[in-house]
């Protein structure tokens, strides 16, 4: 063995290896330059860019209304936290509040798409390591959630429902009683996959320990969302900055103590059991009411008033094509997204169209941070880390 | 109004601390903003990071922002994030085209990749950036494509060229000319739908 190895050493030579854009563990179309010493990573330089679609130079051409959509292509499997943090940026800017009822619709469809990106990620974050079936029965309880987006806006992605002043529509009947009766099983869905993983032996061998990070580290590298938790941070902006009626629910937020791949898997399995919680008092405390404030100059109003109000035309002709004129001013806004951190910098000149909108993207620091976290770990271990940083390159590139 | 005298406060602490290096604050929407001296950021930040009473120790995001006109033309925007307090604190340089911007890659990690994307997207170059490449662009790309000068249609399209086997690139050909509409009617503007939302305060003028 020592032979080999001393043989080994004698021969050792680096390398450059390049990974991607196009492979099935990278998570999107991410390139990455790996210099390898043998199978050590020694560095690892990721390019990205592959999807960049200037997202951020469109929504200057276009107006407040018509820039949501944007949103949820960004992270497109959590689309409705990204709009929620662009609809508080532009409510901030017009000075509006928005009714209780919307805040609820809000949060609970918040807590869905959170459960929509873990189960996406856990699941394939798992097949990267070998574990083919948390997959399928994953994604069987996404489909049943994407339904529930499918309901509430008409799409099952691309929602474009959450607007400045509140949310287009509101549940359809029967809409809350099937949220309730997921309420009721997904905690069962969520034990069953535990049992395929938490205690898996392959699993354990393939996270623990991979790809560390400190809460020092964690904090240096701008990390935010469960890759700030799982290193012991406990910090949670639905808790800490709480917007909408996040401080009125009962939730714990879960920290990991080692900051490993395996720690980040626990934390997000941790975490939709407390979105389960959450969706659960929204739906018991829902009070009836306005989804969307009655200000015609920001809300459409009701397709019924259109056909014999001439003013109600004119408003909903006006918004659609004009839009509405956001004071003069600049935010940063940020909500929790499943991923972490999403801030929204919106700088307004008091047109109808944003001057700047800068879009922070929790998965761009994450990836940034992949080389030091790389580094000394063989080249196995890395779809495993890519994994477990819940990368999307939809907001990575933009 | 608690909040934002809390802020005031602590605004005033910090331009105190700052002493000259400071050009003007403010606290708008309950956000702290600073605008600071360009060759003292990396001293500015690295204050807010190891102050006792700050702990900024996060670094959440840095953007550019292009006020085409200005003399000193483009913004740097440093977004700060403190735990401890629960705090968040915006910090501006502002610099005229070409001119370089004190990297901040030694005082947070996590600026390597947003300085380069400021660069990528702007122009603005940082000095002693340890990596500064372009980031988010294409290989080879010329310009710099958020600038407000850009045109939002580009200058190359690229296409796959059958009988060279390769992807080319070309000058972006537009079937239609590009339209910007002017939605800039009398009607009912701003000022109408901030007197309806019935806004307390007073609009608030863009810095600049």
């Amino acid at each position: 063995m020592t032979e080999a190895l001393q043989k080994n050493e004698a021969n050792k030579q680096s390398f450059t290896l390049n990974f991607g854009p196009q492979h099935p563990a990278a998570h999107g179309v991410l390139r990455l330059i790996l210099d390898m010493d043998g199978e050590i990573v020694e560095r690892a330089d990721p390019h990205i860019g592959l999807l960049h679609r200037g997202t951020e130079k469109l929504i200057e051409y276009k107006t407040y209304l018509q820039a949501i959509p944007y949103f949820d292509r960004l992270d497109y499997v959590s689309p409705m936290a990204q709009e929620h943090a662009f609809a508080l940026a532009v409510e901030k800017l017009l000075g509006l509040e928005i009714p209780l009822r919307a805040k609820y619709i809000r949060v609970l469809f918040c807590e869905i798409t959170r459960i929509l990106n873990h189960i996406l990620n856990i699941t394939t974050m798992a097949i990267d390591v070998g574990a083919m079936t948390p997959l399928l029965w994953g994604f069987e309880e996404r489909e049943i959630l994407m339904g529930f987006y499918e309901r509430v806006s008409g799409a099952r992605m691309h929602a474009n429902y959450f607007r400045p002043g509140g949310v287009h529509k509101d549940l359809p009947p029967g809409l809350a009683e099937d949220i309730m009766a997921f309420v009721e099983r997904f905690p069962h869905v969520i034990d069953d996959i535990e049992t395929l993983l938490t205690e898996n032996r392959i699993f354990k061998q393939r996270t623990v320990n991979i790809g560390v990070v400190n809460a020092e580290q964690a904090l240096d590298w701008g990390f935010s969302g469960p890759m700030l938790r799982a290193s012991n941070v406990a910090w949670d902006l639905r808790r800490n900055q709480p917007y909408e009626v996040y401080d009125q629910m009962d939730f714990f937020i879960p920290v990991g103590k080692n900051g490993d791949c395996y720690d980040r898997y626990l934390v997000r399995m941790e975490e939709m059991r407390q979105s389960v919680r959450i969706m659960k008092q929204c739906l018991e405390q829902m009070p009836e009411g306005l989804i969307k404030v009655e200000n015609y100059k920001i809300t459409p109003p009701p397709r019924a008033e259109m056909k014999t109000s001439m003013e109600a035309l004119i408003h909903h002709f006006k918004l659609y094509t004009e839009g509405y004129h956001v004071p003069k001013g600049e935010t940063y806004t940020v909500v929790e997204a499943p991923k972490g951190e999403f801030g929204v910098y919106l700088v307004s000149d008091g047109s109808n169209q944003p001057y700047r909108c800068k879009i922070r993207a929790p998965s761009f620091a994450f990836l940034q941070a992949l080389d030091f976290m790389a580094k000394g770990h063989m080249l196995a271990d890395i779809p495993s880390i890519i994994g477990s940083l819940d990368i999307v390159f939809g907001e990575i590139d933009r | 109004m608690g909040i934002s005298r809390k802020l005031e406060d602590l605004g005033r602490l910090i331009a105190e601390e700052i002493g000259t290096d400071t050009l003007a604050w403010s606290v708008e929407y309950d956000e702290l903003m600073f605008i600071v001296e360009r060759p003292s950021i990396v001293r500015v930040l690295t204050y807010l990071r190891d102050s006792k009473g700050l702990q900024f120790a996060q670094l959440m995001d840095i953007c550019g922002v292009d006020y085409l006109g200005r003399e000193l033309r483009f913004d740097v925007v440093y977004n700060l994030l403190s735990l401890v307090h629960n705090q968040r604190l915006r910090l501006k340089v502002q610099v005229e085209e070409g001119m370089p911007v004190p990297s901040v890659v030694s005082v947070y990690s996590s600026a390597n990749w947003w300085e380069r994307e400021v660069f990528d997207l702007y122009g603005i170059p940082f000095e002693d950036h340890p990596d500064l490449r372009r980031i988010l662009t294409d290989y080879g790309f010329e310009g710099h494509p958020l600038r407000k000068d850009f045109p939002l249609t580009g200058y190359v399209e690229v296409r796959y060229d059958e009988e060279q086997k390769r992807v080319v690139y070309e000058p972006v050909k537009l079937p239609q000319a590009f339209r910007n509409f002017d939605f800039e009617s009398p009607w009912e503007g701003m000022d109408f739908a901030a007197q309806t939302l019935k806004s307390k305060q007073p609009l608030p003028e863009v810095s600049s």
